[in-house]
């Protein structure tokens, strides 16, 4: 490691908190200055004025709203996340484990997509505009199109109510084998997968193939290397950095695709509670959990961008 | 010229498919059998039969009028809230290219923020206190969809600004109407047409989404994505209605995708198209 | 063909390579049409005698690369070989299947290309890169290929021979790093080396250096080579024979001297006697047109100096040529007149009126005497505009004119760039390079300027092109008085019509005077390194040029 590198990354890094305290603002913002009114929203049409005052009591609102955001962002450093107005119980602790759901959720999805993924990026590289790669493509280019629900819904009533090998519900609880859990989140975790596999198999195949042209590999390949060795010492070690970022960027795409399939497969996870609660109008949850999934979302972002800096041979080995 | 024959099989099935489904949107009152909301059957979920192309949903109404009547929906706001991302974040990107400075910075940074937190999570957060209709719809939508139409326009348009053809205009003692409209525009469009394909893609998926999660398009209207809502618990008895709507979603976002696609492919190989 | 019949009377033991009736063909996808079938080499042969080099020229669409790759079984991004034999060290390469072309690519054939920045990997050591295809076909132990490399390293005079291995390719200049790439290909000690234009990306003082390192490994290692470029004066100094192509055919093939001395064939004559414009230098007047004044200029708001303290004249109807290297700042300074890079100091004075530093505070009247004309001429013209918009613009903007007065100056200016009216509502695309070029003489001449600053309008052009344009640019000045601002990395471009002569380095302007002073002796130190550093079609030139420099680093 070069003075250069880590300074790019330590400056990459304090961007990212820059962005994610500025993240913050922007989603108390939204929640609390814009035009509805909180206590107006939650109480419905037919509040009393009296009940409306003492809501507005309750939440803090009558504080300039400067004040309220730093006591709240205070709140969240602090790991207090406040109460949820819909059932008075404490957000961290609903928190925890739904996360805890979610990421076992992500993490199997992402263990299946990521290798499968790449190896058909690989494969539409080796047999570029072959039938292969044109099937694959075309595949690809129809499931981005496809919304989440209906990729849910198909392995649902395909594989849950035609043929009954997994639930159509996933549900989990505590004291639930790991082998019991796996067979829970099977659907969710398939539908997940196919959301993100198109997308990311493309960007690996253009990742691959704008390496695979560059003149290096020409001249590796005139110097009488195989095709499988111009690959594996020239093309893959500039390709890896290009594939790490597709892959990150891809797994924050994942953090999106969740709540939707959650909601689809009745998963008690933080996409469910974040959907559940923005219809109850709920806001200290919205925020709590808005937050969480920007940061998730930010810091794969980081993740992806320090991965680029770190594989750049002209950062790690400067003039 | 443009020779219908010459015209890719693939982007002409997108076409037909586009244009049926337009022609669904517009003549919805004409065409459908059956009202909106008018309820055919006192089973919800009958079969699909002679009288009920699709059957009926899980109200006892029928099916395809409804599909008919969601078709409008669906297509009117996402044209409304396509056109207003797209007017929006392209107005805003060329400007900030051409202008600079001062501006071009601040836009830049807001939208590097918004496109920091994932469009839905922000559109979530963001209906939590809206209230629900349409207009709120379609301004949530826009606007957040906007930051990307406006990264690409700005790209485009800094890529082009720095040709010498522009410095040559520049050097003449062009005007800023001329450079953005004679000179940049023409060169932009191709990239930025085949990205209103994309957006409006992106607007039916991102409206049918919302509407699945119940935050949408609210009952007794429905689009398609609310249709998936209602007709979802029929899954696990095994009738297929919701799965219907749904289909449709894709239906129509493959065939804009097509012709999209050919667009790009078309008019980037006009003649000195760029590239 | 009575060459190709001498030439295999000879002894068949000499016979390295011999490529006969050679065809590659490619196929292109023309947009909204089907595929078709190009043929871009037509049944070409030749034969190259151990230990000799071969120079392939001609300009670009030759073919020149294809033959030369076609002789490692390769053919570039979708080009197919598909007729004639490449026999090599007696055997036909293409019938030896893919595994037999592994075999003896970089072991009997090895390759330069034009970019070694680019031919590199940026993830790898140079070392492991250049003893690469020797460990891969085992001629060798790493050691001992590592010790040979580095003894190619000291040959080709690269500084620290012993631990450039160590580094990357973006820590090596470019020049360097052409080096270590013939010491790649001399590594595995192949019987050919195929150079493709190894010398073309480099400023004309560095390709002198490389040129005669090539040279002596060549000599020293008795290895054959295939030396493809487009500058004849480059390929007479390595060459021992050379073939002459052009559109995929061969035009001429002989000795060095013979194709330089006594060409037989028109084409090969139009190349050799390409540099010669005969143009009588006229003496500066009383009163320049423009005066730079002292300018200094910077990019990064004031860190990276471009321009130092630099005064020029320009003199009305005559030509003053910026010379200098890359990095000299010459494009700068045409920035700097025309307002789009305000100076720091100093100012420019036109017509006995200062210029206002940024272009947004000059009246237009100032901004139509000033025209410019770019080198890349495909990115000058928006490619959405036809020929006729492109010419009319400047007319309806500057004077005016509308409707079919316009249209009528128009057709009278693409007479003046002898091109007819045919090309009217033609679109950029539809023409070729050196139309392009005509197209956007025709649009500064529009404008009736009094000055035209010429950014290298020449040297993206191939030379016979820019040869016709130089021509052009020539006859214009006489009929319509105007001046130019020349501005060129290519002394031979600037013996051939300036009137006086400015030469810039990293900055500044070393020498400056009428074109007969500047050319002659005595001269400072980096004028002289430019002079001499310049390509004369001469053979023996190479030597000369190197004695001469080490004779003066002695003195010194």
């Amino acid at each position: 490691m070069s003075a250069p590198i880590v300074k790019l990354v330590a400056q990459r890094i304090a961007l990212g908190i820059l962005l994610l305290l500025a993240v913050s603002v922007l989603i108390f913002a939204g929640t609390q200055i814009l035009p509805g009114d909180v206590a107006q929203a939650i109480l419905g049409q037919s509040a009393t004025p009296e009940s409306l005052a003492n809501l507005r009591e309750q939440l803090g609102l009558n504080q300039p709203a400067y004040i309220r955001y730093f006591h709240w962002l205070g709140g969240v450093l602090t790991g207090d996340l406040g109460t949820a107005m819909s059932s008075g119980q404490d957000i961290a602790t609903s928190i925890k484990e739904r996360l805890w759901n979610t990421l076992f959720l992500a993490f199997w999805a992402a263990i299946v997509a990521i290798p499968l993924a790449v190896t058909l990026g690989l494969i539409a590289v080796r047999y570029r505009n072959g039938w292969v790669d044109k099937l694959i493509s075309g595949v690809a280019l129809a499931s981005t199109s496809f919304p989440e629900f209906f990729i849910g819904y198909l392995l649902v009533f395909y594989f849950a109510v035609q043929h009954q090998w997994f639930p159509a519900i996933s549900t989990v609880y505590e004291g639930m084998s790991f082998g019991e859990r796996l067979q829970a989140i099977a659907l969710p975790a398939a539908a997940l997968t196919l959301v993100v596999l198109a997308h990311m198999m493309r960007m690996t195949r253009a990742a691959i193939l704008n390496v695979m042209q560059s003149a290096y590999v020409e001249t590796a390949e005139l110097k009488g290397l195989s095709a499988f060795a111009v690959i594996r010492k020239h093309a893959f070690p500039n390709a890896i950095a290009p594939i790490i970022n597709v892959v990150m960027l891809n797994l924050a795409y994942l953090v999106v695709g969740v709540v939707v399939v959650e909601v689809i497969f009745v998963y008690p996870g933080m996409g469910q509670y974040l959907v559940d609660h923005v219809t109850k109008r709920d806001v200290p949850v919205v925020q709590a959990v808005g937050l969480i999934f920007a940061a998730v979302y930010i810091s794969l972002n980081i993740i992806a961008d320090i991965a680029a800096i770190v594989a750049n041979p002209r950062l790690r080995h400067p003039k | 010229m443009l020779d219908i024959r010459r015209i890719p099989i693939a982007a002409l099935i997108g076409i037909v498919l586009t244009t049926l489904f337009v022609l669904a949107a517009v003549f919805a009152p004409w065409i459908a059998p059956h009202g909106n909301a008018e309820i055919v059957s006192d089973v919800p979920w009958e079969p699909m039969s002679s009288v009920h192309w699709l059957g009926t949903d899980n109200l006892g109404r029928d099916l395809l009028s409804r599909m008919i009547y969601g078709a409008r929906i669906t297509l009117f706001i996402a044209v409304l809230a396509t056109a207003l991302s797209f007017s929006l974040g392209a107005i805003l990107g060329f400007s900030a290219a051409v202008f600079g400075g001062w501006f071009d910075t601040i836009l830049s940074r807001l939208v590097d923020l918004l496109m920091s937190i994932p469009t839905l999570i922000m559109g979530l957060v963001v209906l939590s206190v809206l209230p629900s209709n349409l207009v709120t719809l379609i301004l949530v939508m826009g606007i957040l969809d906007s930051t990307r139409v406006y990264r690409l326009s700005r790209a485009v348009a800094v890529d082009i600004n720095v040709m010498d053809y522009v410095e040559a205009a520049k050097l003449r003692g062009e005007g800023s109407g001329w450079i953005i409209f004679r000179e940049i525009l023409p060169n932009a469009l191709s990239p930025l047409v085949s990205e209103l394909g994309l957006r409006f893609i992106y607007a039916v998926l991102f409206l049918s989404t919302l509407s699945f999660l119940g935050l949408g398009v609210q009952p007794p209207d429905a689009d398609w994505g609310g249709m998936v809502k209602e007709n979802k618990d029929g899954i696990v008895f095994g009738i297929p209605a919701a799965l219907i709507p749904a289909a449709a979603i894709a239906a129509l976002a493959i065939s804009v995708n097509l012709v999209a696609d050919w667009v790009l492919n078309r008019t980037t190989s006009l003649k000195g198209g760029r590239g | 063909m009575a060459d190709n019949k001498a030439k295999s009377g000879q002894a068949k033991s000499g016979r390295l390579l011999d490529i006969r009736n050679l065809r590659i063909e490619a196929t292109v996808y023309p947009p909204g049409e089907p595929p078709r079938t190009i043929t871009l080499v037509h049944d070409v042969s030749l034969t190259l005698e151990k230990g000799k080099v071969l120079g392939l020229i001609g300009e670009s669409g030759a073919g020149k690369s294809t033959i030369g790759l076609s002789s490692m079984g390769y053919g570039r991004g979708g080009v197919r070989i598909t007729g004639g034999e490449v026999i090599l060290n007696g055997r036909d390469i293409l019938k030896g299947g893919k595994e037999g072309l592994r075999k003896l690519r970089g072991r009997e054939v090895c390759y330069v290309a034009q970019s070694a920045a680019a031919a590199f990997n940026p993830a790898h050591r140079l070392m492991d890169q250049v003893v690469e295809a020797t460990l891969l076909h085992g001629t060798a132990t790493r050691a001992e290929a590592e010790k040979r490399a580095v003894a190619l390293f000291k040959k080709l005079s690269l500084p620290n021979p012993e631990t450039i291995g160590e580094r990357f390719p973006h820590q090596v200049s470019g020049g360097q790093l052409q080096r270590v790439m013939t010491a790649m290909a001399l590594c595995s000690e192949p019987d050919l080396i195929v150079f493709d234009e190894p010398t073309t990306a480099l400023d004309v003082t560095t390709q002198i250096d490389v040129l005669a390192a090539i040279k002596d490994a060549i000599r020293d290692t008795h290895v054959a080579a295939l030396y493809i470029t487009h500058d004849l004066a480059v390929v007479a100094q390595v060459s021992d024979e050379i073939v002459v192509l052009r559109h995929g055919r061969l035009v001429e093939w002989g000795g060095t001297r013979q194709i330089i001395k006594e060409p037989r064939q028109e084409y090969t004559n139009a190349l050799v006697s390409v540099h010669e414009i005969e143009h009588q230098e006229q003496q500066p007047g009383t009163a320049p047109m423009l005066s730079v004044k002292n300018v200094t200029a910077a990019y990064g708001g004031g860190h990276v100096k471009v321009l130092k303290n630099v005064s020029v004249d320009i003199f009305p109807g005559q030509t003053l040529a910026v010379v200098g290297e890359s990095g000299s700042g010459k494009s700068t300074l045409a920035r700097a007149i025309t307002g789009l890079l305000p100076p720091e100091q100093g100012s420019v004075v036109f017509d006995g009126r200062t210029l206002g530093n940024r272009l947004a505070d000059r009246p237009k009247e100032d901004l139509r005497q000033l025209q410019m004309i770019y080198q890349m001429a495909d990115v000058a013209m928006n490619p959405r505009q036809t020929v006729g918009t492109i010419i009319g613009r400047p007319l309806e903007f500057y004077f005016g004119m509308r409707g079919r007065e316009r249209d009528k100056r128009v057709a009278e200016l693409l007479d003046e760039i002898e091109m007819g009216k045919g090309f009217i509502d033609r679109y950029p695309a539809e023409l070729s390079g050196g139309q392009k070029q005509r197209v956007c003489i025709a649009r500064s001449l529009a404008a009736k300027p009094k000055l035209i600053i010429c950014d290298e309008v020449t040297s993206a052009l191939d030379p016979l092109v820019a040869h016709g344009i130089l021509k052009l640019l020539l006859n214009l000045q006489q009929v319509e008085k105007v001046a130019y601002l020349f501005i060129t990395h290519d002394l031979a471009t600037v013996k051939s019509i300036a009137d006086s002569i400015a030469v810039m380095y990293r900055g500044e302007v070393v020498r400056y005077g009428s074109k007969s002073k500047v050319l002659t002796p005595p001269f400072d130190a980096y004028t002289d390194l430019l002079l001499s550093s310049v390509p004369e079609m001469e053979i023996g030139w190479l030597e000369k040029a190197i004695a001469g420099r080490r004779m003066e680093s002695a003195g010194n």
